[in-house]
């Protein structure tokens, strides 16, 4: 199970560092959605984040793929990385892999190439997010037994209530939102509600 | 790349897409300043070339690409 | 490319009325009047004409017909022509009534704009569908084989921005009537990406006109720089309301009511200025043309010209029409979508008695925060439309803020629709 070359231990290294450099860019780009900060950087250290990581999540991966295939013990194609199911070796999880992986792709590079794109097309290739970090994750668990015990246990399934909880919070705002059609409505009811308060604030004075 | 002298760009946002995000203006200043509601308020002028860079760099920072540059 | 053509020896030069007729009229009376519509046989040779005619816009805009034609025109590929007859403002009453007494010369137009620019589809946007003037209308038209391009009749859904050119592009390809970003123009890039000409239905008729009758026969009414005429709706201080054809630069008192029975005028309709009356020597000086009213802070506009009675508060009927535009806002753009509902709460505020005393400049700094930040210019209109009123009833606001009204009547004297958008439907 457990080949003892440093490709294999490079392979499971690049692996966690890039299942929590993908949970900071999921919980980065709900940040981004909701106009969040992060304390102390200003507004564009949030997209900035966002992006660069994902592209270093991008990097990690590569690796994370290239040693597990140059590793000798098992036999894994290169094409693993990005064809599902292309593996002998654990065929269902590391094919998991492979698809996180291509939703992946798809995201950045329609981000990259956002400005020749229709915004829905855009938008709806972005929400694969929400499909590729748990099948991501799913990798994680099945394809490594290190992960399935012991304090990397711990490691994931924190990343994965930190996911939830962004998730959770972007979908209570959605919840929230007021359609456009009665936006006008709202800030009217709220102003004239202000002025009230205001009023009778300096009248009792 | 020489910088072509002449090129007139003005930086419009398009008031539709903006959610007031105000990134622009954290990148760009200079031309760019948000009102008491957090959208932003863009110089109309042509953008002056020392800072034709700082204003690409707000264009492409925008997260809804609301922020554009638009050639005369 | 300007032809020169007879005028019929029983058409006087400057006579109106050209565009109404005494009484509706059916196809056949419609051809007796005025004859088959001119065909040039090719696309582009109307153009011409209109250049030299010199027409403008009716719908509000004032823009030069000639150069919406030529764009359109020169664009290839599939090209669509709308008549646009969705006169959103609650005060007009024009294009309702020219549709309902010559809707032929309407459609000639539409026609012809068609054949000018080559396009190859028609539709005819109006907030009530398909009347039956307009459906006998077009039988007539089909049974005589007069409509080279078939028209298509939608309905536009009661919004203030449904007849904005972005707004009825949007709603025609089956979005909402809210406008759109542009650039692109819809005359570059429109109804499902083709090059739309959209043009209000009063501009066709004179289209219809011109092509008959010729520029030198259009110019001989209006003024040199806005030739021709137009119609107006004119809001009498009894309440009354009629739809009149006049000359541009008609001297306004002509229109309006200027004795102490006025208060103020409204000039241009929701999105118009306010005037104060002028004095009397002034009076023959202020006209009905932009040239003008520019200088007064003013313009035409769709002719909607009101006479605000002496016993109404223009600062009551000024606050419940900013009011009325707010909540019309599409609320797709950040600074009119807070801006709006804001002045409008505080015009009412100033409406009533001891209003605060920094809600007048919440007001001006407001207004300054919305105009130009907009996708469309319901922003920069109301605007205009506010700083008017608190410009030309600065006498009326002395009095509220020492809590008092010079105003007997508090019965509404602007027409508003009643009910406001509040769902998706509304804009659909």
């Amino acid at each position: 199970m457990s080949g003892s070359t440093a490709f294999w231990y490079a392979s499971r290294a690049t692996g966690i560092v890039a299942l929590l450099l993908l949970t900071a860019v999921f919980v980065l780009g709900i940040l981004v959605n909701r106009q969040g900060r992060l304390p102390g950087l200003p507004r564009f250290a949030v997209t900035s984040l966002h992006r660069n990581l994902s592209l270093l999540s991008v990097a990690f991966i590569g690796v994370h793929v290239l040693t597990a295939v140059l590793d000798t013990y098992v036999s894994i194609p290169v094409t693993a990385g990005v064809i599902p199911f292309a593996s002998g070796y654990e065929r269902f999880w590391l094919g998991l892999g492979a698809i996180s992986f291509d939703l992946m792709l798809a995201m950045i590079v329609t981000s990259l190439l956002r400005g020749r794109l229709n915004r829905v097309l855009w938008r709806a290739i972005h929400l694969l997010a929400y499909l590729s970090w748990p099948v991501a994750f799913a990798h994680s668990i099945g394809s490594s037994k290190d992960l399935q015990h012991g304090w990397l246990l711990y490691l994931v399934v924190g990343c994965a209530l930190l996911v939830v909880a962004a998730t959770g919070w972007r979908l209570a705002h959605a919840a929230r939102q007021v359609p456009r059609a009665a936006r006008v409505a709202v800030v009217f009811a709220k102003h004239t509600a202000e002025n009230q308060h205001t009023r009778r604030t300096r009248e009792t004075v | 790349m020489a910088q072509t002298k002449g090129t007139l760009e003005t930086l419009k946002v398009n008031p539709i897409d903006c959610t007031g995000h105000g990134v622009c203006a954290e990148l760009l200043p200079e031309l760019i300043s948000l009102d008491e509601w957090g959208y932003p308020i863009v110089d109309p002028r042509p953008v002056p070339p020392q800072l034709d860079r700082e204003a690409r760099r707000a264009v492409a920072a925008c997260p809804v690409l609301a922020l554009k540059l638009m050639r005369r | 490319m300007t032809t020169t053509m007879n005028e019929p020896a029983t058409r006087q030069a400057a006579a109106l009325p050209r565009l109404l007729p005494p009484a509706p009229e059916d196809l056949r009376r419609h051809l007796a009047r005025y004859g088959p519509a001119p065909y040039r046989g090719r696309a582009g040779l109307l153009i011409g004409d209109i250049e030299a005619a010199g027409l403008t816009g009716r719908g509000g805009a004032a823009f030069p017909v000639y150069r919406k034609l030529a764009i359109v025109a020169q664009a290839r590929g599939r090209k669509v022509v709308v008549a646009n007859g969705a006169e959103s403002e609650p005060a007009s009453r024009k294009d309702e009534l020219l549709l309902r007494a010559a809707p032929n010369l309407v459609l000639d137009g539409l026609q012809l704009a068609a054949e000018a620019t080559g396009a190859t589809e028609a539709h005819l946007y109006t907030h009530y569908g398909a009347t039956p003037e307009i459906l006998r209308a077009l039988a007539e038209r089909a049974a005589a084989g007069l409509d080279p391009v078939s028209v298509t009749i939608t309905q536009a859904p009661p919004r203030f921005l449904a007849g904005q050119e972005s707004a009825l592009v949007n709603h025609l390809g089956g979005g909402p009537a809210r406008p759109t970003f542009q650039p692109p123009r819809v005359t570059e890039r429109g109804l499902r990406g083709a090059p739309t000409l959209v043009q209000n239905v009063e501009t066709l008729a004179h289209i219809a006109l011109i092509a008959r009758y010729g520029p030198r026969w259009f110019r001989a009414a209006g003024t040199s720089a806005e030739p021709g005429s137009m119609l107006a709706t004119v809001y009498s201080p009894d309440g009354k309301c009629r739809v009149v054809e006049t000359e541009i630069g008609t001297p306004l008192k002509n229109l309006l009511s200027s004795g102490p029975e006025t208060r103020a005028w409204l000039v241009g309709g929701y999105h118009g200025a306010w005037l104060a009356l002028p004095q009397a020597f002034a009076l023959d000086a202020l006209t009905l043309d932009n040239a003008t009213l520019r200088k007064y802070g003013a313009a035409v506009g769709a002719g909607v010209l009101a006479a605000l009675p002496s016993d109404r508060c223009g600062l009551a009927e000024a606050a419940r029409v900013v009011s009325y535009l707010a909540a019309e806002s599409a609320g797709q753009c950040g600074p009119c979508l807070n801006g709006l509902p804001r002045i409008a709460a505080a015009l009412a505020e100033l409406a009533g008695p001891r209003p605060r005393r920094q809600v007048r400049a919440d007001v001006e700094r407001w207004a300054g925060l919305v105009e130009g930040r907009g996708a469309c210019n319901h922003p920069d209109g109301t605007v205009r439309f506010v700083r008017s009123a608190l410009t030309v009833l600065a006498p009326e606001l002395s009095w509220h803020q020492k809590g008092q009204c010079s105003a007997t009547n508090r019965r509404p004297f602007l027409p508003l629709p009643d009910g406001i958008p509040t769902s998706e439907d509304d804009w659909t």
